[in-house]
């Protein structure tokens, strides 16, 4: 179905036929402009950015490209066209049809989720609103302000969900979405990786590749669910959600690649060397690595878990991919999952938090395995490697066990000893810092990053993705 | 006297070896002292030849000796400066007293307290300022903060020998206690609060060096004419190391205000976006930062009327700036001075005892000292022919601490209701923006010779070396 | 001359000052005063005697003026600026200018003195700037001989320069400067004069200086130096323009009865040389004063001047070599020396008529320090500023 661009919130969901739910989006919309003027990336509110905008969910229209300033991109509210005679396919209810409208039982459950998936959207806009400030070059400059604008629409997709399908109350969430504010001392955002400032593109990189990826994969579960909207809203902003994983392996892959260059030229692997000719070290680089991936590994939730066990069950959230297992039930169904006390077997259904883990964990080998190689080809001996999930947990059965990236138990004193080998110190976060100094020369790029293989929508490297509003 | 002996683990010119028991335990506190500037010092800086000024004697002559030095062999000691023979308590109720070499029992916790508080800021500047050296914007500055670093890590080898000296049991736990808080720890702070703030980049580096060491100076001054001689010798001495970091922070900020007022000229614009896009720091962002640290430094002089001000006075322990140089009856009984308070949405003006007013006399010297200073930058923008000049904001601004802490006053003196303040404040306090822009231009330039873009070089170099001298040498 | 009535004011620079109080709090005569709006120093009770320079943070004060009519503390108040140098000389300076090269590296070089030294109170008067970077003087080579040993690892010469008309006057311990044109600009290196008072050869107008050709910086990476490897490569009868003398303290007491200490590596040798050439043309007159010289190489062939010194009539000098690198033997360093000698070094120190000189890398400073002090037996640290106010003690070193 094409996009509506003619009313004053572009949708596919025939808003101009339910009045009072366009009064109701339209008075949030104002609101949410607000928000983004105060908690966007304001500063860059003049400038022409080179953004894709969807204007239809179909696979030509919705990557058209153009330049934007980014208060006047067209946030809207769009979802994955309808499947004929759709059937929940996994649960207790598997094989009935699925929900146009929100069973009352599940009302609280699905707002609670909706609510989180959504809280987190806003969250990272504000949590980057400062990078465009130290950008690398014009390209990633552009990259980061497409995210943006995306989690902006993923807000409101969320929104849509809240104002149509739960009333009074879904509206008052719809604000409070607005009112949180992450690192806010009094009223932060839900959870706690989203109140941590993004304070150097190195994080950003690294945010994207782990911490988008478990975007993707909450959005996957939340595809399968049998309340049919919230499916059709998940399936387009997975889409959207692929091109900030891309900025976030293409970029660390980049650092990699600048790197090795660096410490051919200097023939070195040095750390000190490397960082004084302006290069991030890999094993800086790794240190990176085990902070995100550890802090995104606590985002899935307890290991074992009733509430994922219900959820489950009642069709609401499935397994990513769900199709691709051979027992949509989880009925009798036990599983072995290790703990600090040793294996123990529980109920599979229970375990969906941790099956959705594994899964996820192993998406993440898929950039490694890459950057690895570009270090093999260089000659290096050195391999990046993902910790451990029972590192640095702090939810589920590894709370605050002392273990190594390399999954070791050892002794608190050892692991606070050395806690600094393995995630970034504070002096290693003021040498990334040190190293963020805003390019924006078209082509140009920062002396620790390599240029992309290719540019954006088949334009060169060099081109101008964004025009500086004064310059 | 004034030859400092360098041969001895402790360089000093209070013939230490006298005093075997008070040497041992500085010894044993001094590789405490190395281990903490190991761990919270310049951060990975052990290797760097710097061009260091050392003191080797207290007297003109001796105490400027330069030469390159790794900061951790660099001489820390204990430099009083000379005795003044027959000196005496020059103010308050013992008066005309000869002053006290030895601590008087009924001060003994006053005086440690002071001591403590004082010393306790040295090395959390130390901290504050660690990262620093990542984002220098030249070699000559590099240099300079760490001729900071290092005295500050001098002056508190100083408040240590105090305390150490002359309060026993009691003073070596503080002396402990001074390397054990860190600034910004959550667990252990430092115990002022302005000492737990970040220093994020070197526009603020440079502004808590001109205001913030400004403050340190007053207490200085203040302290240097105490009836406890020992204090008064030692302040003294400090004040002359403390003069250097008043410079890198005015010549620092006026290097910056240099830089933008060339392009503003060169390109005859005023306009903020196209100046930062030049990659220079505008004007009025200056004037933000200005407003920033100066109002939060004021809080560090305390209320304006203040009972423990009035007995640390009248007590002998603490003096006025250039307290002999003031031609009164130094007991101030029975004089006036004015202090301010706010009543409904007016600030009114009114006398109180001039005892009780020291924190706010302090603070008006200190504020008017500042205010010399700034003339002196505003003579950059009238050199260039821009009309924009900078101004202290009014004393009420943004004030935590004292009869403005309740109100919110505007720049230009007005009580504001909270609904514009918070409307408002944005224009006159740093913005989160306004932060990650100056942090986008902190990268390091270490090429003798050459700066970074959004400052200019100095008029001249250290000790008539040349600015593009390698100030430093990196191992 | 005009020139001549020009008097050299101390001022302080209102653009750089920043008000710290520090000159006047230091000024032990109270010659430094202020107003709301600049320090300044009163002209009529500055004495120059650079106690407030060392102090100043931000170099305001090392600020001076050539001028006939001395700038008033109600002018200086005034000042926005520190007024333009005078220009009636063009952009010549003047003789009897030191040039700001010269001063600068004089200042580096005799830091370790502890502050500034009055010459001793019988030396000669000098003459010093009678030519000046831009005004030069033009001297020929009238020699170029090697010093060390042809297998030595370093290159040091003896290279004398006639000066044929021109007067040059120098004494014992003075410098000149070498100026060597570049294609941006000229290269300007300062050499102390290796010969005494009346001519390498005696009633010849020449001096005579000892080079070393620098081939690798401190750290031993390889670097050319310019103005070594200029003078390194003259022939005979080569011209080159010559800036001095320069120098007005570190030199030799006249008195007959003045006892020398001589400290000196490589070619810190070369004042010590012309003071110890100085005393032997008059050995003959039987004037008294004991030289006592310690001299430092790696090994005998890397000493400059070491046949003509081991020639020296004992009852004129006292030589102890000390050398580092000789193989078999234990490694010995100048300190270590003096240390040897201490009972003969502590008595001559005792005597008011002693006089010390030490020239050389800067690298010697510390070691001789720390021997002066156990041999002297006294608190070395005062001895030193008693003798260096004295005029008794003299560094050099680069």
């Amino acid at each position: 179905m094409a996009i509506d661009y003619a009313g004053k919130i572009p949708n596919n969901v025939n808003l101009a036929n339910d009045r009072t739910l366009q009064r109701a989006l339209e008075h949030w919309q104002p609101r949410f402009l607000q928000w983004w003027h105060e908690m966007g990336p304001s500063d860059f509110e003049k400038a022409d950015v080179y953004l894709r905008t969807a204007t239809s969910v179909d696979a030509q229209g919705w990557a058209q490209y153009g330049a934007v300033r980014m208060p006047d991109y067209r946030w809207g509210i769009f979802l994955a066209d309808a499947v004929s005679d759709r059937r929940i396919h996994f649960g207790d209810r598997i094989g009935q049809a699925v929900w146009q409208q929100v069973p009352g039982e599940h009302r609280s459950t699905l707002r609670r989720l909706i609510v989180t998936q959504g809280d987190t959207e806003p969250a990272s806009v504000e949590q980057q609103r400062l990078l465009g400030h130290s950008c690398p070059s014009l390209y990633d400059l552009r990259n980061l302000f497409q995210i943006n604008v995306e989690e902006g629409r993923h807000l409101w997709a969320m929104v849509y969900l809240l104002h149509a399908y739960f009333g009074r109350d879904g509206r008052e969430e719809a604000e409070e979405l607005l009112a949180r504010h992450s690192g806010d001392a009094d009223k932060p955002r839900i959870l706690t990786t989203f109140n941590e400032p993004i304070s150097d593109w190195l994080s950003l990189y690294c945010f994207t590749y782990f911490t988008d990826r478990d975007g993707k994969y909450q959005l996957k579960s939340l595809a399968e669910s049998a309340f049919d909207p919230l499916s059709r809203t998940c399936r387009f902003m997975l889409t959207e959600e692929a091109h900030h994983m891309f900025v976030g392996e293409t970029g660390i892959g980049r650092v990699v690649k600048r790197t090795l260059e660096v410490m051919k030229e200097l023939a070195t692997d040095d750390a000190a060397r490397i960082r004084a000719h302006g290069a991030v070290d890999l094993p800086l680089l790794q240190k990176y690595l085990n902070f995100w991936c550890s802090s995104s590994l606590d985002l899935f939730g307890s290991e074992i878990s009733s509430n994922a066990a219900a959820n489950f069950a009642a069709g609401l959230k499935g397994r990513p991919d769900e199709s691709t297992y051979d027992d949509h039930v989880l009925r009798d169904r036990m599983l072995d999952l290790q703990t600090p006390q040793g294996i123990e077997q529980v109920p599979a259904l229970n375990a969906l938090n941790e099956v959705m883990r594994e899964s996820y964990l192993k998406d993440c080998e898929i950039g490694l395995k890459r950057w690895n190689r570009a270090i093999e080809r260089a000659g290096h001996a050195l391999r990046l490697a993902l910790p451990s999930p029972h590192f640095r947990r702090s939810i589920g059965s590894w709370v605050n066990q002392p273990v190594t990236p390399e999954g070791k138990l050892v002794t608190q004193d050892e692991y606070a000893g050395r806690i600094g080998e393995w995630i970034p110190t504070e002096s290693d976060r003021a040498f990334v810092r040190s190293l963020m100094r805003k390019v924006v020369e078209p082509g140009k790029m920062a002396t620790w990053v390599a240029p992309p293989e290719r540019g954006v929508n088949n334009l060169p490297v060099e081109y101008e993705y964004v025009k500086l509003g004064s310059e | 006297m004034s030859g400092i002996n360098y041969s001895e683990k402790i360089p000093n010119n209070v013939d230490l070896a006298s005093n075997r028991t008070l040497q041992r335990a500085l010894e044993h506190w001094q590789p405490n002292y190395l281990k903490w500037w190991a761990d919270m010092g310049p951060d990975k800086s052990t290797s760097f030849d710097v061009y260091l000024r050392t003191a080797v004697s207290v007297d003109p002559k001796g105490w400027a000796h330069y030469d390159y030095v790794r900061m951790p062999d660099y001489r820390w000691g204990i430099f009083l400066a000379p005795a003044e023979a027959g000196r005496q308590v020059n103010f308050g109720a013992h008066k005309g007293d000869t002053a006290w070499q030895e601590v008087p029992g009924e001060y003994r916790s006053t005086l440690r307290r002071i001591i403590v508080t004082q010393g306790d800021t040295e090395p959390a500047s130390v901290e504050q300022q660690r990262h620093l050296g990542l984002t220098c914007p030249s070699l000559y500055d590099l240099r300079n903060i760490f001729q900071v670093n290092v005295e500050e890590g001098r002056h508190l080898w100083a408040m240590v020998y105090l305390l150490h000296a002359h309060f026993g049991k009691d003073g070596r736990e503080e002396g402990e206690a001074l390397l054990a808080r860190r600034s910004g720890d959550a667990d252990n702070p430092r115990i002022l609060t302005a000492f737990n703030e970040k220093t994020p980049d070197w526009l603020s580096f440079f502004m808590f060096t001109f205001i913030t060491d400004r403050d340190g100076k007053f207490q200085l001054a203040a302290l240097a004419e105490s009836g406890f001689d020992p204090l008064s010798r030692t302040c003294r001495f400090m004040l002359t190391e403390e003069a250097h970091h008043l410079f890198v922070g005015e010549s620092g900020v006026a290097r910056i205000i240099e830089r933008t007022c060339e392009l503003m000229a060169q390109h005859r614009t005023d306009d903020v976006a196209k100046l930062r896009g030049l990659g220079v720091i505008d004007l009025p962002t200056l004037q933000r930062y200005l407003n920033f640290h100066f109002s939060v430094t004021s809080d560090l002089y305390g209320s304006e009327v203040s009972s423990n001000a009035a007995s640390f006075y009248t007590n002998g322990l603490k003096g006025r700036f250039q307290e002999t140089t003031i031609g009164d009856d130094h007991r101030l009984e029975s004089a006036q001075y004015p202090v301010m308070e706010v009543i409904g949405e007016r600030i009114v003006t009114r006398n109180v005892g001039a005892v009780t007013a020291l924190n706010e006399r302090l603070r008006d010297d200190w504020t008017h000292d500042l205010e010399n200073a700034i003339e002196r930058w505003n003579r950059i923008p009238e050199k260039h022919g821009i009309g924009f000049r900078f101004k202290l904001p009014h004393k009420g601004f943004h004030r935590r601490i004292g009869v403005f802490a309740e109100h919110h006053v505007s720049p230009d003196g007005k009580v504001l209701a909270e609904a514009e303040w918070t409307h408002r404040h944005q224009q006159w306090l740093p913005s989160a923006e306004d932060r990650a822009f100056v942090q986008s231009l902190m990268g390091r330039v270490t090429e003798p010779g050459k700066f970074a873009n959004w400052i200019a070089p100095p008029r001249q170099g250290i000790n008539k070396q040349p600015v593009n001298f390698e100030y430093v040498r990196f191992g | 001359m005009q020139t001549a009535e020009l008097i050299r004011q101390h001022l302080i620079d209102p653009e750089i000052c920043i008000r710290c109080n520090t000159c006047e709090e230091t000024c032990p005569i109270d010659a430094i005063t202020h107003d709301s709006r600049n320090y300044v120093v009163k002209p009529e009770i500055c004495n120059n005697c650079n106690d407030c320079v060392a102090p100043c943070p931000t170099g305001a004060i090392d600020s001076w003026r050539s001028i006939a009519k001395p700038y008033s503390t109600a002018e200086q108040f005034a000042w926005d600026s520190l007024p333009a140098a005078a220009e009636d000389a063009g952009n010549e300076d003047r003789p009897g200018d030191i040039p700001e090269e010269v001063a600068r590296f004089a200042a580096a070089a005799s830091q370790a003195q502890g502050g500034t030294a009055p010459p001793p109170w019988s030396a000669a008067h000098p003459y010093v700037g009678l030519y000046s970077l831009a005004r030069p003087a033009i001297a020929t080579c009238a020699g170029n001989f090697r010093l060390t040993a042809a297998d030595a690892g370093s290159d040091i010469r003896h290279i004398v320069l006639d000066f044929g008309t021109t007067a040059f006057p120098v004494l014992e311990g003075q410098s000149l400067a070498v100026i060597v044109a570049l294609a941006g600009g000229q290269h300007v290196r300062m050499y102390s004069i290796a010969s005494p008072r009346n001519g390498e050869r005696p009633g010849y107008n020449n001096v005579s200086l000892t080079v070393k050709r620098v081939t690798e910086d401190r750290d031993g990476k390889p670097v050319r130096g310019i103005a070594s490897n200029f003078l390194c490569d003259l022939k005979k009868g080569d011209q080159l323009s010559v800036a001095g003398p320069f120098g007005s303290t570190f030199l030799m007491p006249n008195h007959p009865g003045a006892n020398l200490i001589m400290i000196c590596t490589g070619t810190g040798s070369a004042p010590m040389r012309a003071m110890t050439e100085r005393r032997r043309r008059r050995l003959a007159l039987k004037e008294g004063g004991e030289l006592m010289l310690f001299f430092g190489a790696r090994t005998p062939g890397e000493l400059p001047y070491f046949g003509p010194l081991m020639k020296l009539p004992v009852d004129l000098i006292d030589v102890q070599l000390a050398f580092s690198r000789v193989s078999g033997k234990a490694k010995e360093y100048v300190q270590d020396r003096m240390r040897a000698c201490g009972g003969k070094a502590a008595r001559l120190l005792a005597d008011e008529n002693t006089y010390v000189y030490l020239c050389g890398h800067k690298q010697m400073e510390q070691g001789v320090e720390a021997a002066f002090a156990e041999i002297c037996g006294v608190d070395w640290n005062a001895m030193k500023e008693r003798m260096r106010s004295a005029g008794r003690y003299h560094v050099e070193t680069y």
